[in-house]
């Protein structure tokens, strides 16, 4: 199923398009992107991989089990609504902060970034696991 | 007052767990709970016989009026009393009764559940609240008469009692809203006073019936009487709590609770009373006819509880005093019955009167018992059955309307008890002993205990009734609505009331006399039994089932596209014809704003889409697929949707991807549709297609709602620091929404896993 | 365009409500696909267009101008379409896993309830 070319290309594009994902997410609140956009592209690249080098090699290359991925992105999204309840703000209200001697000018950090982390996670567990399953049928 | 009821539930869910800690002392511990309950309602009865309601209030979901608002008053302590009371005494016999049954914690954990719930009724002052605790009641005691599930007959008496208590607790529940509506308020306190106007209502009457359906089932009342003598498949110690002292006396409690809100007028005086009339003299009949115990007690209860609801019926000061004074009478003396009954079973072997004789050398203090209660149950003095039937006799003879028939009634069934009092309390005991199928022995404290304090307390009442006088006294005053006074005596001279009540003892040891007789004719003419109200029931369970499986027959041929098929020809049609209604599809300007590589791009996703139909393999159907979603990610991206487009481009690749994983090696397809189906599925499939254009166009045409994307454009960067606004809808202003999407995907994600890599092994598979 | 994609939406639907009354298991979740992309396309056209700038506010600005695409019904379709994959992954897997124990995507031969 695999050919030299794709394994080659494989190796070089798969850390740009992981980078790319990173991207979209940090971006997503200003500009397109976010949680979704970027789940999806990570796990295009890791299904790259599993097509170029099957799922053994994809699986190494993740680290954690694709089901560990789900339950962590659920907690963090849920977890970042917590902080408004300590405040006791209602559930999921944004918390801001602004960091002014960030490089390349101030920036503003809140805990919507932390949740779309949360999405990212769950949205690449989620598929990772379906083409994990789906390519170990063979 | 709250923790009161909790407590009850708290304890119930720890029964089993202390069950099986110490199965010999568990009993005894658990009645700690009830015996400490009644001490408790004991210390309020100073206050509450003073006048004045103790109440506790809570909100709960205040937007409907459910509120967790209890209050204790004369009538509520009686009852609270009475249950607890018993209760207590009730766990401590079953600790005795089902001593070794393994199952003994499960019916710990039913029966403070039930007391519990029970608890509830009667103190709740929300009408919402108290149908919570009404339906708990139902549910706790369907548990405790299939307690032995595995008999056919307890499982189907426990069903027939759930439906039809259940029944009638639905209607109730319409009544209550009804009540609500028409009175402004879920409070009974705050209904209490506008009896007025509830009764101008036109949907007075609706509600009053609706209200009694669901008094006289809980009640069994006549012709819903048949499901408590059936529920004498419960052990013995629910029967005597459930059966006799509380739960059917549920019914009992609404109706007197109710009585300053719905009673006075004649609407509710006919019916109430003439069921209860009715309910009276039939339990009596029939009560008479039975040999074997519980089915005699039952049916006695029966009547017992048509004799409560006449009284409630009249309405008058005295009688209602005469019911009031009753229920306890009636509770201590066929509570105790119902237990000797179980003791006797327990220590012989027996449950038919005919093969009892001559039991007292063998049980003295459970005959003892019997005897006493018996007693109280015939109306003798000085017992406090002999005070009840005083009062009954009273109240009739001094009723508004139909004195004479009514008097007449209640000797007939004051006799009936008599010869009943003599079948149950005293046949067993006396004359000589007969073999029995267990040696016959005295039984345990724990079973004789309960009759023995209950028949002490029905002596103790009897001669001394002025402790009891305030408590009572602030109970018919909580019924009647105004304060009354009650007064008690033994003895109050020769009077007619006192010729009535020796004459109903005469009738009572005529009927002794003629049991024999009746008995006979009841094997002559058994057979018109069949024809009671318990066959209609049968026959409507049966017809029930035949609706049941006809219908499923008709609409669930287990065929996917029928299903596809009727959801979208109705959805065709309801829809349709409202499309039309509202003014058929306008047409205005057809292409205006439309490009030429726009249309390009949907002529490409149609002819894809057809493809994708059309095509003869399952690769270039996926490859249809892809290029559909391809061009609407395009056409996202052309009307000022990135994001949109990017997720569909991406995930219009993995799709592919999978549908290739999944779908490579497989045979290849074959038509198996017939041409007919093909044609009318693609003749409904247009159609449906049709409709959801004219939609489309219907809604963007119409005049539309201003939409609250204004909102979304203005606060995005004030409020919530970013500046794409869908990506601010979705993590921040409807944050809790994409968290419940993204728990949606994750469910779908483990179970798509757990259906490809779950498998039991070869051999297991069912 | 709003009547061009009014089409478009219909004969998705039509194409999607079709395959879904076939009795191969496969065509019903190709139809699902294609029932998917419809109401996504059905939300997105219904809203109306309003003008084709995305809805991101440009730097400096606190607020966005018109006219543009309204962000609303853009969020509602993003989630729906990543929903959509993951309900057609599961009809997939389903699939699988139906056709290696009963052996055939024909539904009308998988109506017993015990395989």
């Amino acid at each position: 199923m695999s050919s030299l070319i794709l394994r080659t290309a494989t190796r070089f594009v798969f850390p740009l398009l992981l980078l790319f994902s990173v991207f979209l997410l940090v971006r997503g609140h200003n500009e397109p992107g976010g949680g979704f956009a970027g789940g999806l592209v990570a796990s295009a690249a890791f299904s790259l991989v599993v097509i170029a080098y099957g799922t053994d090699v994809a699986r190494k290359s993740l680290r954690a089990r694709p089901v560990s991925l789900i339950g962590a992105g659920l907690l963090v999204a849920a977890g970042s609504g917590l902080w408004a309840l300590l405040r006791g703000e209602p559930f999921l209200t944004g918390q801001w902060t602004t960091i002014e001697r960030f490089p390349g000018g101030p920036a503003d950090l809140g805990t919507p970034l932390l949740f779309d982390i949360g999405v990212l996670l769950t949205v690449l567990g989620v598929v990772l696991n379906i083409v994990f399953s789906f390519a170990e049928e063979e | 007052m709250l923790i009161a009821v909790l407590s009850g539930f708290v304890l119930a869910a720890f029964a089993p767990w202390i069950h099986r800690l110490s199965p010999r002392a568990s009993a005894w511990l658990l009645a700690l709970l009830p015996l400490g309950l009644t001490g408790y309602f004991l210390g309020q009865a100073g206050a509450v016989a003073g006048g004045e309601p103790v109440r506790t209030f809570l909100p709960w979901v205040p937007s409907l009026g459910v509120n967790l608002s209890f209050s204790l008053d004369g009538l509520s302590l009686l009852f609270s009393l009475l249950i607890t009371g018993v209760g207590a005494l009730v766990v401590v016999y079953a600790g005795g009764y089902l001593e070794g049954n393994p199952q003994a914690g499960r019916f710990h954990a039913y029966i403070l559940a039930f007391m519990a719930s029970m608890l509830g009724v009667v103190l709740a002052d929300n009408l919402l609240l108290l149908f919570v605790f009404w339906e708990l009641t139902s549910v706790t005691s369907y548990l405790l008469i299939g307690f032995d599930h595995d008999r056919d007959k307890a499982r189907k008496a426990a069903l027939q009692a759930l439906l039809v208590t259940g029944g009638g607790g639905l209607a109730l529940l319409a009544g209550f809203l009804l009540m609500g509506d028409i009175g402004g308020s879920m409070e009974i306190s705050g209904l209490s006073h506008r009896g007025e106007a509830l009764r101008a209502s036109p949907l007075y009457v609706p509600a009053l019936l609706l209200v009694l359906l669901g008094a006289f089932t809980k009640s069994a009342q006549f012709p819903f009487h048949f499901w408590l003598p059936n529920a004498m498949e419960a052990p013995t110690p629910a029967s005597a709590y459930l059966h006799a002292a509380t739960m059917v006396k549920a019914g009992i409690y609404l109706l007197a609770r109710l009585n300053p809100v719905l009673g006075d007028d004649p609407a509710w005086h006919v019916p109430v009373t003439v069921v209860g009339a009715a309910t009276m003299l039939a339990g009596a009949w029939l009560a008479l006819q039975q040999t074997y115990l519980k089915r005699l007690l039952a049916y006695s209860t029966v009547s017992a509880l048509g004799a409560l609801t006449m009284m409630l019926g009249i309405g008058t000061g005295p009688a209602i005093t005469a019911a009031i004074v009753f229920l306890p009478a009636h509770a201590l003396y066929k509570g105790s019955l119902f237990l000797v009954a179980g003791a006797v079973d327990h220590a012989a072997g027996e449950r038919d009167v005919a093969r009892l004789s001559g039991l007292a050398r063998k049980m003295p203090v459970t005959a003892v018992a019997a005897v006493t209660a018996a007693a109280s149950m015939a109306g003798l003095p000085p017992l406090t059955g002999f005070l009840a039937k005083e009062n009954l006799l009273g109240a009739v003879s001094a009723a508004p309307a139909f004195r004479i028939a009514a008097t007449v009634a209640v000797l007939l069934a004051g006799a009936a008890y008599v010869a009943i009092a003599y079948v149950v309390g005293v046949r067993p005991f006396a004359g000589a002993p007969r073999p029995t199928r267990i040696e016959p022995h005295e039984a345990p404290a724990a079973l004789w205990i309960g009759p023995a304090l209950l028949g002490i307390l029905g002596l103790f009442g009897g001669i001394l009734p002025g402790p009891f006088v305030p408590v009572l006294s602030a109970a018919v005053s909580a019924v009647l609505g105004w304060d009354y006074e009650v007064y008690l005596a033994l003895w109050h001279g020769f009077d007619p009331m006192l010729i009535l009540s020796a004459a109903a003892v005469a009738g009572g040891v005529g009927l002794c006399a003629a049991r024999g007789r009746l008995l006979s004719l009841r094997a002559r003419w058994g057979h018109l039994g069949a024809l009671g109200p318990s066959s209609w029931y049968d026959a409507g369970m049966k017809q029930l089932t035949y609706l049941a499986r006809t219908q499923t027959r008709l609409l669930q041929s287990g065929y996917l596209r029928t299903y596809l098929l009727t959801i979208v020809v109705a959805t065709l049609a309801a829809a349709g014809f409202a499309l039309l209604r509202g003014g058929g599809v306008p047409f205005a300007a057809p292409l205006s704003g439309a490009r030429f590589y726009e249309l390009c791009l949907a002529g490409l996703v149609l002819v894809a889409a057809g493809a994708t139909v059309r095509s003869r393999s399952r690769l270039a159907a996926v490859a249809s697929l892809g290029v559909v979603g391809y061009g609407i990610a395009l056409i996202f991206i052309l009307r000022g949707a990135p994001d949109l487009a990017m997720t569909q481009f991406i995930i219009e690749t993995v799709t592919v991807v999978l549908f290739v994983l999944a779908l490579h090696h497989l045979p290849p397809y074959s038509r198996i549709s017939s041409r007919g189906s093909r044609a009318r599925d693609a003749f409904v499939a247009l159609l449906a297609g049709c409709l959801m254009a004219g939609f489309v166009l219907a809604t963007t045409a119409g005049k539309r709602l201003p939409s609250i994307s204004g909102y979304f454009a203005e606060t995005s960067v004030p409020l919530a620091h970013g500046r794409n606004v869908v990506n601010v809808i979705l993590v921040d202003f409807r944050g809790l929404d994409t968290l419940g999407e993204i728990t949606v995907l994750a469910v779908a994600g483990i179970g798509a896993y757990a259906l490809l890599k779950l498998r039991p092994g070869k051999g297991k598979t069912p | 365009m709003e009547t061009v994609l009014a089409v478009v939406v219909g004969g998705l639907y039509a194409a999607g409500i079709y395959l879904m009354l076939r009795r191969s298991l496969v065509k019903l979740l190709f139809g699902l696909a294609l029932m998917s992309h419809a109401a996504n396309l059905l939300i997105f056209t219904a809203a109306g267009f309003h003008g084709e700038a995305p809805p991101l506010v440009p730097e400096g600005s606190r607020a966005l101008l018109p006219p543009y695409a309204d962000p609303l019904p853009q969020a509602l379709i993003l989630t729906a379409i990543v929903i959509s994959f993951a309900v057609l992954a599961f009809g997939l897997a389903l699939f699988r896993r139906a056709y290696s124990e009963v052996g055939t995507d024909d539904l009308d031969q998988m109506k017993a309830t015990d395989t």
